[in-house]
């Protein structure tokens, strides 16, 4: 039951790789990651690794992925040129893809390589993020800070890197704005009061005439 | 009986499978930036899906926390790679790896 399982999740994320790397539209091709990435989390649920599983969902799917497909539909790009070579690279790309695999293959079916017990270790914990989180704050803390450190780094960098300053556009300062006191902002005038007007006795004796 | 498991060779070879997939994506698509980055991403995922494997069949949750590591590095070689992307099409309004040859003397 469990191999049966293995297989189709196996069978399934070997499919939506071949379409990510095959793929005529960009789009298809992150979509298909996505689908490969969830079937990985699938696989990584059944080898016990729930808390990875559930990650890898969550932030890959989640955030990395629909970053891909924010990128790749926000570039206009044409298609068509990118596309060219792809028949022509077709051949020594599968080539090396297939030497590559059956040399793997060969290591790992050689019988002069002892793998490991076939058995599966017990895992010895029920709460497999209990147990993650009890080595990653204690042996494993130095490196798991380095890791915010570089997630700090990618940041700064990203946003540095789209950045851009245009000339000519209307933006608020705000410690300018802080700043600013009531003599920069308002000028009282001195103006003088109007007189009454008095009626033009020169135009009334004019009238009576 | 025991046949019918899984074993450790199954996590490795289909481990080798998406590693191999991820490869022959370089080579097929080397004109288009953004289905490289992606192959990077399908290696990254085999070698990922080893540690888990590994993980398992040792009983070791360092594999884990490994691969909780390289999910980070992995998340941030795309974003930063995705603005790369993005800079690079504003620049010269191509992702063409081909078109990229103002280096060359």
């Amino acid at each position: 039951m469990q191999l049966t399982l293995f297989y189709i999740f196996a069978a399934v994320l070997v499919f939506a790789a071949t379409m990510v790397i095959t793929s005529r539209n960009p789009v298809h091709s992150a979509m298909f990651l996505v689908l490969a990435f969830f079937n990985a989390a699938a696989l990584w649920l059944m080898a016990e690794a729930e808390f990875l599983g559930v990650v890898l969902v969550v932030v890959y799917v989640g955030a990395v992925m629909v970053l891909f497909l924010f990128v790749v539909m926000m570039l206009d790009i044409n298609i068509a040129p990118l596309r060219e070579g792809f028949t022509r690279y077709l051949p020594i790309g599968a080539a090396v893809a297939l030497v590559m695999l059956a040399q793997m293959v060969m290591v790992l079916s050689s019988d002069h390589i002892q793998l490991i017990s076939s058995e599966a270790a017990p895992s010895g914990v029920a709460d497999n993020t209990r147990a993650i989180g009890s080595v990653l704050y204690t042996d494993y803390l130095y490196p798991f800070e380095l890791a915010g450190i570089v997630l700090l780094v990618a940041i700064v960098a990203a946003i540095m890197l789209t950045l851009r300053r245009r000339p000519g556009v209307k933006r608020q300062n705000p410690a300018k704005q802080v700043r600013v006191r009531k003599a920069d902002r308002l000028r009282v005038l001195q103006i003088p009061a109007e007189s009454r007007i008095v009626p033009n006795a020169a135009a009334q004796a004019e009238d009576k005439k | 009986m025991e046949a019918m498991t899984i074993q450790l060779e199954h996590y490795l070879i289909l481990g080798a499978i998406v590693f191999s997939l991820g490869v022959a994506g370089i080579f097929l698509n080397r004109k288009n930036a953004i289905i490289l980055l992606m192959s990077l991403e399908l290696i990254l995922l085999a070698a990922n899906i080893n540690f888990i494997g590994f993980s398992r069949f040792l009983g070791d949750i360092a594999g884990q926390v490994f691969v909780f590591f390289v999910l980070t590095v992995a998340a941030a070689e795309a974003a930063i790679g995705l603005a790369i992307l993005v800079v690079l099409f504003r620049s010269r309004d191509t992702i063409n790896v081909g078109d990229l040859d103002s280096l060359k003397g």
